[in-house]
């Protein structure tokens, strides 16, 4: 490719630290990811999420070039993927599942060897280590052989390896598996603090672990794109559609059924009530007049959220027709 | 470049596990039996030759056998040292390290190539100290003797590329190993069926790694020799390079 044009290229896409364009991946007759779209910007936590099997690893192995798509695209800074894959390799950084360490170096060894292959120059190197140890609180165990670590210690050096020639690209398949929760929480942490410089992607089957840290979530279902929104409009999503209440005494449900958004009531049985209310308009303020000078005793009212599982569940269960694309 | 620092790291990692030392022991120390018992044998009758003419002289009966020795025991040797280079990172899932870098296919199958290759020069290298000791008590054919090195050289570099190639088609280095020996042991024992004399005995005889070894080890620098080894190296390598990429292209 001559030089102009690759700059041209890059001037194009200065903002966009993925493009993915219709990805598509066969394995044999099973198509494991389909027609896949999406881009990633600078400063973005991208969530991929997505029931085990539904083609998380794979569309994240193509756009780490580890595994060459059926058809499709994947640019990297504007740099294609499958053209100029050194180049394009060059901005990325990636853990898999399994943190690809070689057990029997030690963390110090480990990563100057990746600093290496990423063509850090010698006088970086030593400069990139420590931040990538500090970053990922590798410190006191950096003479210490990887096998002998822990498996929390471990996956913290695959994610020293993924940062350590500073990408500006990171991909991370499950960083948090098999960690204890301080250990997660530190993780969730590292990401947040590098989702500011860097642009991240990271898959994961844990919604909590989206909710807290991701700016933007897709989940993918059997190999397609099935949503694709910021977090903000998932929570949109999450927004309540029910109220619990509870009275001191038995309340007349007839009377407050006449207001005009609450759709039903379930009795919970012991003075609780369950209210269904239009999504659109929020009966709580009237609901809560009623009760008082009705002189029920009003004792609770809690919005009720609708959980991300239950959202994950109802995007997932639903087997996807032809028609039915996030365009 | 790139090849160098791989390349680097599996030279290193030789010598963290006792394999390594293991072999260098024990290669050592069966050659350095072997060229004893030569030399032994060569005092003795060395008053009964001296008068002969054209009798063979110390680099043809001492240096050639023990080269030719060297090549059958590294045979068996090679393999175990092959086995784990490509096999062992897939089974470990450590070969996303080097598919994520930036570094090509070939870049990781030279480097892997030549980390090893340093180690069987190492081998050599060892070898070699035998042969220069008898300088100590008179003279050696250099020419001769530099054949050789040329030839156990040329032969353990078709040994290890092989042996990639085998460790590039499995994920259990024991099978790497086991094929590897299986490949190696044919190719060496291929003109044996050469003496029947039927027409296809040329092209077999052509193709085994024992007769052209052979003339090197008789100081016999021919190109054809010298290409068939590099012909041979280059194949396996570009064959590990294919195999490799078929792990991105379809798993």
């Amino acid at each position: 490719m001559p030089h102009g044009h690759l700059v041209l290229i890059r001037r194009n896409n200065m903002q966009k630290l993925i493009e993915v364009e219709q990805l598509t991946r066969y394995y044999g007759d099973h198509c494991a990811v389909n027609n896949v779209s999406f881009a990633l910007e600078k400063g973005e936590i991208l969530g991929f999420l997505g029931p085990n099997g539904a083609g998380k690893t794979s569309t994240m192995q193509m756009i780490c070039g580890n595994l060459a798509p059926t058809s499709g695209q994947v640019l990297i800074n504007g740099i294609d993927m499958l053209d100029q894959p050194k180049e394009a390799k060059r901005a990325l950084g990636y853990l898999p599942e399994i943190p690809p360490v070689y057990r029997d170096l030690t963390v110090d060894e480990f990563l100057g060897y990746c600093a290496r292959l990423h063509g850090i120059p010698m006088e970086r190197r030593q400069k990139a280590l420590d931040q990538a140890r500090e970053r990922t609180g590798l410190k006191d165990v950096a003479d210490r052989l990887i096998g002998n670590l822990s498996k929390g210690y471990q996956q913290r050096v695959g994610i020293a390896q993924a940062i350590v020639h500073m990408p500006d690209v990171i991909i991370l398949d499950e960083p948090t598996v098999g960690l204890d929760p301080i250990q997660i929480r530190e993780i969730r942490e590292l990401i947040r603090d590098l989702g500011q410089e860097h642009g991240v992607i990271l898959s994961t089957h844990i919604l909590s672990e989206v909710q807290e840290s991701c700016t933007r979530v897709q989940i993918i279902h059997q190999g397609r794109l099935v949503f694709n929104d910021r977090i903000e409009g998932l929570e949109q999503q999450m927004r309540a559609s029910s109220l619990l209440l509870a009275t001191a005494r038995t309340p007349d449900l007839e009377v407050m059924a006449l207001m005009p958004p609450i759709q039903r009531i379930d009795d919970l049985g012991d003075h609780h009530y369950r209210i269904f209310h239009d999504k659109t308009e929020d009966p709580s303020e009237s609901l809560a007049a009623l009760v008082v000078n009705s002189g029920w005793g009003l004792r609770e009212l809690m919005p009720e959220r609708c959980s991300m599982e239950q959202i994950f569940i109802d995007i997932t269960r639903t087997p996807i027709s032809a028609e039915e694309q996030i365009p | 470049m790139m090849a160098l620092v791989i390349a680097g790291r599996e030279f290193r990692t030789l010598f963290l596990s006792p394999l390594a030392w293991t072999m260098l022991g024990i290669i050592q120390f069966i050659l350095a039996f072997m060229f004893l018992a030569q030399l032994d044998y060569y005092l003795m009758i060395q008053p009964r030759i001296a008068g002969m003419e054209e009798a063979p002289g110390v680099t043809d009966s001492i240096i050639a056998p023990l080269f030719g020795n060297a090549g059958i025991i590294l045979m068996l040797v090679t393999p175990l040292l092959t086995m784990r280079l490509i096999s062992e990172e897939r089974r470990n899932k450590t070969l996303t390290l080097l598919f994520t870098a930036p570094v090509s296919m070939t870049e990781i199958v030279l480097g892997k190539y030549l980390g090893v290759l340093g180690f069987l020069l190492l081998i050599v290298g060892m070898i070699l100290l035998m042969p220069l000791s008898l300088l100590l008590g008179g003279a050696l054919d250099m020419g001769k003797l530099a054949a050789c090195v040329l030839g156990l050289s040329l032969l353990l570099a078709g040994f290890a590329a092989v042996g990639l190639y085998m460790s590039a088609l499995t994920a259990q280095p024991t099978v790497a190993a086991v094929s590897t020996f299986g490949i190696l042991l044919m190719l060496w024992i291929l003109d044996w069926s050469s003496q029947s004399g039927s027409s296809g005995a040329s092209v077999l005889q052509y193709l085994s790694l024992l007769r052209h070894y052979e003339g090197l080890l008789r100081g016999w620098v021919s190109t054809t020799d010298v290409l068939y080894f590099i012909l041979f190296i280059t194949t396996f390598l570009v064959l590990s390079v294919h195999r490799l990429d078929h792990d991105r292209l379809q798993k």
